[in-house]
């Protein structure tokens, strides 16, 4: 195992998000003051990338497409033990829709290359399409499995991953390279720990502008991205009481299908 | 003036929040209903570096200084005051192992204080009192190559669940007959005595050591002979009282949380209690609290780190954010009305955990005593 490369994305800190807006040109969300944290699926990416550093020694890199002012997160994530980062980061990005990211990641793991295996999140906490992981191994030509909620790797023994369906769970045998996409289960992330920090602070973040990738204007950016997002609703959770009245039969009858209606049972 | 923390500052931080949510938090009531600290909580702790974050890295510490541990153990106490109390009162132990403990003694010590294989210890109160210090009765007299200890030390944070004690006893007459002493819980004579029950602080283990003819080697001696004073002093004034405030900040910083979310989530006359001004003075007051405590404490520890005199500061900090803690924990009682005497509610345990840190770690009005020496003194008149 040469090289692990894990998809990082900072995403706008849940306990901020009640200050989100969206621009009302653009469409996209604005960032400015809304702190970043990295998206919660990615440190099961990471993680399981570690985990195989560990077990037999990979160099893993960390790749993200995010505004410089995001470094902090990515410094987060190579005090997880990553070796190394990259940001890219230009305004040529900005307003990349899911296709336009996936080829600007793409382009990038390409110039990172070889690597043995990418690990993502399954989606993200900002976006939720789950759509990158795939688009990035489609572009890049190699397999990817969704859903993976367990991985075990012991060299020779071959990969073995668990992928999480609605019906059940499938165990797969996989070759290297590949794109694995990680859920909650699939491990518990380390926290960072002190002395890591401190090795962190003397790891390089590299920034990547598309001077380096070279990709055409019609490939990335807004004037890339074949969608748009329409609207953004915040949606608010309002508490609401409800007076059942009536006998203590009907009452009950009323309870039970009140319950039966949500769902509960 | 720069008041924003460094990156390296954050990251701490936000581990040791990640940390404490999410292991602390299943060992509190455990620890509430039992009185007894979570031992199984000590190796994660290590392997995290909160055990050793002040032992310098040749002892196997992470060897941070004393900022990055207050915002550690704010962070902890945030979650668990109880625990940040254990913790702090282990690096204290570090501190004063390292300040004045000769490299024999670090190379026994330090090393398995930081990898949280025990627990750290500093004994001086006694049941004649903590605060009056030289009027200490537990002796310590050399026959031959042995000291042979005698007294009893109690209120003692850690004394149940460490391995090894650093303990003041008096070898002479005023204020250079104090001498300090590591001792190891198996030596001829030493033992624990009864373990206190606590209303506040529960998880944090606190208990008596006794020593009846207690043998110790010659070299178990931590500093010079008759130099206690000076190690109690400094380990008090610097680790100590740092530490406490620390401990107390998570608190306030919890007060303040939990008020703030519970005032916009209540409802009455049909909006938040938010709306009242009653409540929002009241978060208000501790939300400034909380402010005016953080630069207290985060003062104290940057001049510790700059090798600066902070006496003063760090009794500043100590009296102060102690206080403050315990005035807005009942703010935030009062905030919650009937839920917050409710056990389930968090904020009936932040007033008792509150109330102990005042008298720990060297009183509010001894802290107080120092404060006003320092006040009073370019007034007073020469001669």
């Amino acid at each position: 195992m040469e090289k692990i490369i894990v998809c990082i994305k900072p995403v706008p800190d849940p306990l901020a998000w009640d200050r989100l807006a969206m621009d009302p040109v653009t469409k996209t969300l604005i960032r400015e003051g809304i702190p970043s944290v990295i998206n919660p699926l990615d440190k099961q990416a990471l993680e399981a990338a570690l985990e195989i550093k560990d077990a037999c020694g990979a160099e893993v890199v960390l790749l993200a497409m995010a505004p410089v002012s995001t470094r902090p997160v990515l410094r987060q994530a190579l005090a997880m033990g990553a070796d190394r980062a990259v940001l890219l980061s230009d305004h040529w990005f900005a307003g990349s829709d899911t296709l336009a990211t996936s080829r600007i990641l793409a382009t990038a793991i390409e110039r990172l290359a070889p690597f043995d295996l990418i690990c993502c999140g399954n989606f993200t906490l900002d976006g939720s399409t789950a759509q990158v992981p795939s688009q990035v191994a489609e572009l890049l030509g190699i397999p990817n499995i969704m859903h993976v909620s367990a991985m075990e790797f012991r060299p020779p023994g071959p990969l073995l991953v668990t992928q999480k369906i609605e019906p059940g769970l499938v165990i797969l045998e996989a070759e290297f390279p590949l794109l694995l996409s990680f859920t909650k289960e699939a491990n518990k992330p380390r926290y960072s720990s002190f002395l890591e920090i401190l090795a962190a602070e003397t790891r390089e973040i590299a920034v990547w502008t598309n001077a380096y990738l070279q990709l055409g204007a019609g490939l990335i950016g807004l004037g890339g991205s074949p969608t748009q997002m329409a609207d953004l609703l915040i949606r608010r959770k309002v508490r609401q009481g409800l007076r059942l009245e009536g006998s203590p039969e009907e009452i009950a009858r009323l309870l039970a299908d009140k319950i039966s209606q949500l769902g509960i049972v | 003036m720069d008041f924003k923390l460094s990156e390296r500052e954050e990251l701490l931080r936000k581990s040791a929040r990640e940390f404490a949510e999410s292991e602390i938090t299943p060992k509190i009531d455990a620890m509430e209903a039992t009185g007894d600290f979570a031992l199984d909580l000590l190796k994660p702790m290590a392997k995290l570096g909160i055990t050793g974050i002040i032992a310098p890295r040749e002892y196997e510490g992470v060897g941070l200084g004393y900022m990055a541990r207050t915002i550690v153990l704010e962070e902890m106490a945030r979650v668990c005051a109880a625990v940040s109390m254990a913790m702090q009162v282990h690096h204290m132990a570090i501190a004063a192992l390292n300040d004045f403990g000769t490299e024999a003694q670090k190379k026994k010590y330090l090393p398995p204080l930081a990898r949280g294989e025990t627990m750290g210890c500093v004994a001086i109160t006694e049941p004649s009192g903590g605060s009056d210090i030289l009027g200490m009765q537990s002796t310590a007299a050399l026959k031959g190559d042995t000291w042979i200890l005698n007294g009893r030390k109690c209120f003692i944070t850690n004394s149940h669940t460490s391995d090894f004690w650093l303990v003041l006893a008096r070898t002479g007459e005023g204020p250079k007959g104090l001498t300090a002493f590591m001792v190891d819980k198996n030596a001829p004579g030493a033992k624990t005595g009864r373990v206190e029950h606590k209303f506040g602080l529960r998880g944090s283990n606190t208990g008596e050591l006794v020593f009846d003819n207690c043998e110790l080697p010659r070299e178990s001696i931590v500093g010079q002979e008759g130099g206690g004073l000076g190690v109690a002093l400094k380990t008090v004034s610097e680790s100590g009282r740092t530490g406490m405030a620390a401990v107390a900040l998570g608190i306030l910083q919890s007060c303040y949380e939990e008020s703030a979310k519970f005032a916009n989530e209540r409802v009455l006359y049909g909006k938040p209690i938010s709306f009242l001004q009653a409540i929002s003075f009241a978060v208000a007051e501790i939300y400034t609290e909380l402010d005016m405590c953080r630069l207290l404490c985060y003062r104290a520890s940057w001049m510790k780190d700059q090798n600066m005199r902070f006496d003063t500061e760090s009794a500043m900090a100590k009296s102060y954010t102690c206080d403050a803690a315990a005035n807005c924990a009942k703010k935030a009682i009062e905030i919650h009305g009937a839920y917050g005497i409710m056990q389930e509610y968090k904020v009936q345990r932040l007033l008792r955990d509150a109330m102990v840190t005042i008298s720990a770690g060297g009183t509010g009005q001894i802290g107080k005593v120092v404060i006003g020496r320092a006040a009073l003194a370019p007034f007073q008149k020469k001669g």
